[in-house]
């Protein structure tokens, strides 16, 4: 069979005689036709995103409650996982390392186990952003929707396990004799910046991931390189006293490090502000703005371009 | 046609349209880790270079769908008709060329939101805001889908889990979820197969009812008889190039005598 060009194809029906002669962008434009698949403006955009609020939510409980559907226990398992987890760092960290240095128990259980839930928010958070677009596209691909809606939703689902995790967290300090008072209270505005923070970078890892799937084989090593570097198990000022004290100051104010510390400071009674850095609630809101804001707008400037194989 | 005469108002035009796939590491098809390193080392700008193997699925497209239209497209197999719906839809970004659209063009496809650990009830109301709807649309259409997909015809099962399907059933409500919105223009892509002949016919009817309701709506299907039944346009795609386009009928005897039936 010979093969025609993609310039002649064999018109059979005449196109109608009124709009003969124009262009595909003339005739769009006469019939306000308008391109598809083009980026909306930023403001736009917002809005569309406000407008699949309730597909966000449902998405990331229905990822939620499927990962652990199979099991026998069922749900269970979102409190018993990072009971486990919390464990595991106890036994090693605790007992084996005895990396509680200048901390009695009460004071470095708690410490111990807020570190690992906190810092495994952020961590998840960036491991699912990674894959939200790359290991999507069938979705991508069928449905139109603001794309962000993904990586928001994989932060927001990292966010509710946290609030399982958080039930733990709770019975671990009132175990240890730290009982709800008024600081408590400070714990939801650490959440809130937190999520934000979280939510950026599951942004920005998202079209990095989108355009080079290789970051979820890296990352892990990156995020491990985080965690050890932001004293999850070990308190940065205590083991550091002896090292200059810019090191210990960068290390504090890393973002994972800043929302731990204030977490800390919120539960544990013994935990008071000469361990916090200075400024830290400056910090903590300035990394969870400029995160918020940053990735969203750089997640935005693709939004055309997420999808092609 | 001639009754769309004067009044033909153009809802999609694709102009020159180029759809290229990029496929990471399957240059020469040596996965190993060697060849990878290789290839990364050989960098260069060039896409070819570092073992970014480009399909080139569509290739220069044109044509301009008007209101009231049904337009079937037919080719073989790997002939770029559901990436054309798809670029239509504007989900794959185009290499050059453009598509232009009125309103958004949606494809009746919802299976990729849905998750099969989750139960017929859950996934309906995932699948619904998936799509755009509201939530009080999907209430107010819940138990239209459920009863049009037929799920519950053998007892309860819309509250089991997705996975507990069989496979028809599971189709049937992954069908009855993405039909239940309305559409300004709506890709179809071969959705008519699914199901037994019970369901198959009431999805025939759905589909009429959905193209009455929308401007315009694109079929692909490898069904012959269901391109004749509901299109009055058809346009011919062969690897990637528009081979022909016109009238259903004379279309089709093209084909059937390329496809040699």
């Amino acid at each position: 069979m010979s093969e025609t060009t993609h310039d002649a194809p064999v018109a059979v029906s005449a196109p109608a005689a009124p709009d003969e002669g124009l262009t595909a962008r003339e005739l769009a434009e006469k019939h306000g036709l308008s391109v598809s698949g083009a980026r909306p403006s930023l403001i736009e955009y917002v809005r569309q995103l406000w407008g699949r609020r309730h597909f966000i939510l449902a998405f990331s409980q229905a990822k939620l409650t499927a990962q652990y559907s199979q099991a026998k226990l069922g749900q269970l398992w979102q409190v018993a996982t990072p009971l486990l987890n919390a464990a595991v760092y106890f036994f090693i960290f605790g007992l084996l390392l005895e990396a509680d240095r200048g901390m009695s128990r009460d004071v470095y259980i708690p410490f111990l186990v807020t570190g690992v839930f906190v810092f495994t928010f952020t961590q998840s958070s960036v491991m699912a952003g990674v894959r939200a677009i790359s290991g999507n596209l069938g979705l991508v691909r069928a449905l139109h929707f603001p794309r962000a809606a993904l990586p928001v939703s994989f932060a927001l689902q990292q966010l509710q396990q946290l609030l399982f995790s958080m039930i733990v967290l709770f019975a671990v300090a009132i175990g240890f004799g730290h009982y709800p008072d008024l600081s408590w209270v400070l714990i939801v505005p650490v959440l809130v910046l937190q999520f934000c923070f979280n939510t950026g970078l599951a942004l920005i890892m998202a079209r990095a991931g989108a355009k080079t799937p290789d970051l979820a084989q890296l990352m892990p090593f990156v995020m491990r390189t985080w965690m050890y570097a932001s004293g999850v198990m070990f308190s940065i000022p205590i083991f550091l006293a002896d090292k200059p004290a810019w090191i210990a100051n960068v290390l504090q104010w890393n973002p994972a490090a800043i929302y731990m510390d204030l977490m800390r400071f919120a539960l544990i009674d013994d935990y008071g502000s000469q361990y916090l850095p200075d400024h830290v609630w400056a910090v903590a809101g300035g990394w969870a703005v400029l995160f918020a804001v940053g990735g969203f707008v750089y997640f935005w400037k693709a939004e055309e371009r997420y999808g092609r194989g | 046609m001639a009754e769309h005469q004067d009044a033909r108002i153009p809802t999609v035009i694709a102009d020159d349209l180029h759809i290229v796939y990029r496929v990471n590491g399957a240059k020469t098809g040596k996965g190993s880790a060697t060849a990878a390193l290789s290839r990364i080392l050989k960098r260069g700008s060039d896409d070819a270079a570092r073992g970014v193997r480009k399909v080139h699925a569509v290739r220069g497209v044109s044509f301009v769908a008007y209101r009231g239209e049904a337009i079937g497209l037919i080719g073989s197999n790997g002939s770029g008709k559901s990436t054309l719906l798809r670029a239509i839809a504007g989900l794959l970004p185009a290499e050059q060329g453009k598509v232009y659209t009125d309103g958004q063009p949606s494809l009746l496809g919802v299976n990729a939101a849905l998750m099969n650990d989750l139960t017929g009830e859950r996934n309906v109301i995932l699948g619904g805001l998936a799509m755009g709807m509201s939530r009080e649309e999907i209430k107010e259409r819940y138990q239209d889908i459920v009863d049009f997909s037929g799920i519950n015809e053998k007892g309860d099962f819309i509250t089991l889990p997705m996975r507990t399907y069989s496979s028809g059933m599971a189709a049937r409500l992954r069908f009855s979820i993405a039909a239940a919105k309305d559409h300004d223009v709506l890709m179809i892509d071969e959705a008519l197969a699914t199901g037994d002949r019970k369901f198959q016919k009431r999805s025939e009817d759905r589909i009429r009812e959905l193209r009455k309701e929308a401007g315009t709506v694109f079929l692909v299907s490898h069904n012959n008889k269901s391109i004749r039944d509901t299109c009055n346009r058809v346009l011919w795609l062969e690897r990637g190039e528009l081979r022909m386009d016109g009238p259903t009928d004379e279309v089709l005897k093209e084909y059937e005598k390329f496809t040699g039936k």
